[in-house]
């Protein structure tokens, strides 16, 4: 896990970005500052997507702003959350996984409603909601697995399949499974209470998961990273960008999109009531929805945008639902129960 | 078809006018859809208000009680089931913001912990209903109560659900425009439908009008007409009036002929004593005064016949006998009665060399009046030698009967004028004359449905051409 405190990144050569940016007491993990020394105005953006991921949309815009500059801060989804609502940083757009937060921050009132009608007119409306959250991409959430860690004609199609592969052979498995830790990611929260909310698959996959030392991950880049390196044989939950990034050079890992049901991640974004320049996050958000910017996310290895979606997606996706039923998952008391029971399923005597 | 006679016709020109009935009934009207229109507009609101909060309050209070159902005490704390679907259900309709806010006790255990408390607590799981709000936008909340066991306490837990009502408000909007639309849809509906009803109420009002100005100026029956019972008195009234003038009129006709009577006798007895005493006299200067006794009276007895004749024109017009009578002969047999009186004064009266058979309808007696009128007139100011020319043409279905004469015409005055009583054209002084003649020509013209006209003639003299419809 990359921590990257502000004096850090500093040294790393991102001096221009750091000494203008807002990111304050923040947690950066990443950063980059992209366009001309000298811009007309900066656009500063708070994201939990990988710059490697969102390189072609950044890319895209400057393109047709050259006299423009994105500083483009990456941080994990309730860092995002705790910047925005506690230390009310100034970013002009904020980008997340995390639907339940981002449809937290809308909820309480952190986001500027948006007239983007024009470009999110053609949204499907389970992609948005009002006119403060808007989904730009969709992300399959998958199984990755290094191709040595199952016969070719016994790879695992379900979750069903994957519990009794791991427990047929727990020898070769254990410590080899990693999945996200969902008590330090976001993404990774949202995902296991989407998981549970679709049956009790999920507990069991976790307990079978505890009793092999599953490793916990912060990121979805970390687990790739550690299959790469074979210190993993097998991912749960990993966002699709990710894995699709690292097995196109033809690594030896093969993605599995569960057949019960395989998440539909939406990328969501939003302008912030702390936004400095509302407008330029508004102008980013138009573009990101524009057909040039859904063009950019076609172009991203597993990102599907969310325009004329549904092609080439798995039969079994399942949209996760942008909506206030997000919320009932943050609640504070049904979270600890949640996490208490995930740990109690992880750390097995 | 009937001559104007603008003196013997009541114009609403002279009358004050004062509003319209017309336009105060369509403006009364138009008020009434518009007081309408606006009532539509608020009542459909209103009800489809009260409707969406009702609806809206029902949902937020079962989603209330899910919430309190969810909550449970366990060995290690408190246990929240909160179903996703309670908050999706809330945000379904127009996509609401949502917040609640669990309290045991006065400890608030989950939740939003500043939302708005109800004013009073409410009574177990029964919601309570209220209006607050919260991080600056208005909303609409519900609570319930349970009591539960925590901790082997017994302790009350308050559950307070609140939701934004863009939903509700998007729905209400809608409505109100709809509603909108329909009034104003209403009200341009009564524009034409007032006019429509305004002229139907007043249409009798019309017909009565319009059947009384068509009217001869002498037809003074009564209006027997059917009309709507709130025109009764207003035709009953017309009636009297016109009863009573009937009356005034036929009395006025009858002491007119009773002193034509009454003068005429006593005349003739003057003319035939003064004819005597100027034989018998030898004295010019007598003979004088004499012969101008002579011609006073002779005047005189000429206006009481043509007075006698007037009255009897009008009288008959009252109650016009009708028969069929060929023109031609009628024209004929009075040129022939003419012509001793022309042939006194040297005048020669030509009729027209071949009559065609005219076969009128009237009143034969009236017409002979009139034709003899006009004839009287025309040697009465032809001078001596002249010629008078008659002639009786058909044309356009009319007979018309001209008689021209080279007399001294009409000096500039109308017919109009001179067909007036009493008024006589201002180039006659010398010639004996009551100025009732045309009148009377004009009337019987009138009555019988023809026509009368009064022309200068080329190179001098005057032609009046009388004309009645063929039958």
């Amino acid at each position: 896990m990359r921590r990257l405190f502000p004096a850090l990144a500093l040294s790393l050569g991102l001096t221009l970005a750091l000494a203008a940016g807002p990111a304050g007491a923040l947690e950066v993990e990443d950063q980059i500052r992209i366009g001309p020394d000298t811009p007309q105005a900066t656009l500063h953006i708070l994201s939990t997507t990988d710059i490697a991921a969102a390189r072609p949309m950044l890319d895209g815009w400057l393109a047709r702003n050259p006299d423009l500059a994105v500083d483009y801060v990456v941080a994990s989804a309730n860092e995002i959350h705790q910047a925005i609502t506690a230390e009310r940083l100034p970013f002009d757009l904020v980008i997340s996984s995390a639907m339940d937060l981002q449809l937290k921050l809308a909820n309480d009132g952190h986001a500027l409603p948006q007239d983007v009608d024009e470009a999110a007119g053609a949204l499907p409306h389970w992609a948005r909601w009002r006119d403060l959250v808007f989904g730009f991409a969709l992300e399959p959430v998958v199984i990755v697995a290094s191709a040595s860690a199952f016969d070719a004609e016994n790879l695992p199609r379900t979750r069903r399949d994957l519990i009794t592969a791991l427990r047929d052979d727990p020898d070769r498995f254990r410590g080899r499974i990693g999945t996200y830790d969902p008590a330090q990611s976001g993404a990774g929260y949202l995902f296991a209470t989407q998981d549970a909310s679709f049956g009790n698959t999920f507990w069991r996959l976790a307990e079978v998961m505890g009793r092999l030392d599953a490793r916990l991950y912060c990121c979805s880049g970390d687990m790739i990273d550690d299959l790469a390196s074979d210190r993993l044989l097998v991912a749960y939950n990993v966002v699709g960008s990710y894995a699709q990034v690292s097995t196109q050079a033809g690594s030896g890992l093969i993605i599995i999109a569960p057949e019960d049901f395989t998440l539909l991640l939406i990328r969501t974004a939003l302008v912030p009531t702390t936004a400095e320049r509302p407008d330029l996050g508004a102008a980013f958000l138009g573009y990101l929805l524009s057909p040039a910017g859904q063009a950019a996310m076609e172009t991203t290895p597993g990102m599907a945008p969310v325009l004329g979606a549904a092609q080439g997606l798995p039969s079994s996706a399942r949209a996760i639902r942008l909506d206030p039923g997000l919320l009932a998952n943050l609640d504070r008391v049904r979270k600890s129960a949640f996490l208490g029971e995930w740990t109690a399923a992880m750390t097995q005597p | 078809m009937t001559a104007d006679l603008p003196e013997m016709r009541g114009r609403p020109g002279r009358v004050a006018l004062t509003g319209s009935l017309r336009r105060n009934l369509v403006l009364q009207f138009l008020a009434l859809a518009a007081v309408v229109a606006v009532a539509l507009f608020f009542a459909v609101r209103v009800t489809a208000d009260r409707a969406a909060e009702a609806a809206q309050d029902a949902v937020l209070g079962a989603a209330t009680a899910a919430l309190s159902e969810g909550l449970r005490a366990e060995d290690d704390g408190l246990d929240l089931d909160l179903p996703p679907t309670i908050f999706s259900m809330l945000s379904a309709m127009g996509e609401d913001r949502v917040f609640y806010r669990v309290d045991i006790g006065s400890r608030t255990v989950t939740g939003y912990d500043d939302l708005p408390l109800p004013t009073a607590p409410p009574q177990g799981a029964l919601p309570v209903y209220y209006d607050g709000r919260y991080l600056d936008t208005p909303i609409r909340l519900a609570a319930v109560t349970r009591g539960m066991l925590v901790d082997g306490r017994q302790a009350q837990a308050l559950f307070v659900l609140g939701q934004t009502r863009f939903g509700q408000r998007a729905i209400a909007d809608s409505i109100a425009r709809r509603a909108a639309l329909l009034g104003i849809g209403f009200f341009l509906l009564a524009v034409p439908l007032s006019l429509l009803a305004a002229r139907a109420i007043l249409g009798p009002v019309g017909r009565v009008t319009e059947a009384v100005a068509r009217r001869g100026p002498l037809d003074l029956r009564p209006v027997n007409q059917s009309v709507p019972r709130e025109l009764g008195p207003l035709i009953g009234a017309l009636n009297g009036f016109i009863l009573r003038l009937r009356g005034a009129h036929a009395r006025t006709e009858t002491f007119i002929t009773e002193a034509a009577h009454h003068i005429r006798t006593p005349l003739s007895t003057v003319r035939t004593e003064a004819e005597i005493a100027l034989r018998q006299s030898q004295e010019e200067p007598t003979r004088a005064r004499l012969r101008n006794v002579i011609r006073s009276v002779e005047e005189s007895s000429r206006s009481a016949g043509q007075l006698l004749e007037h009255a009897l024109v009008l009288y008959r017009t009252d109650r016009v006998e009708r028969s069929s009578m060929d023109l031609a002969a009628v024209v004929a047999g009075l040129v022939e009665s003419f012509r001793p009186t022309a042939d006194l004064r040297e005048i020669a009266l030509r009729l027209g060399p071949d009559l065609p058979a005219a076969p009128v309808v009237g009143d034969r007696l009236m017409i002979e009046t009139a034709l003899r009128n006009i004839l009287d007139n025309a040697i009465k100011y032809s001078a001596a030698d002249g010629t008078v020319e008659i002639a009786l043409t058909l044309c356009d279905g009319r007979a018309v009967v001209a008689v021209c004469d080279r007399g001294r015409g009409l000096g500039g005055a109308k017919l109009a004028d001179l067909a007036t009583r009493f008024r006589r054209g201002g180039n006659v002084t010398d010639v004996v004359g009551s100025g009732l003649g045309l009148t009377i020509v004009t009337e019987v013209a009138e009555a019988s449905g023809g026509a009368f006209t009064l022309t200068p003639r080329e190179g001098g003299g005057t032609c009046a051409v009388f004309s009645l419809p063929l039958r």
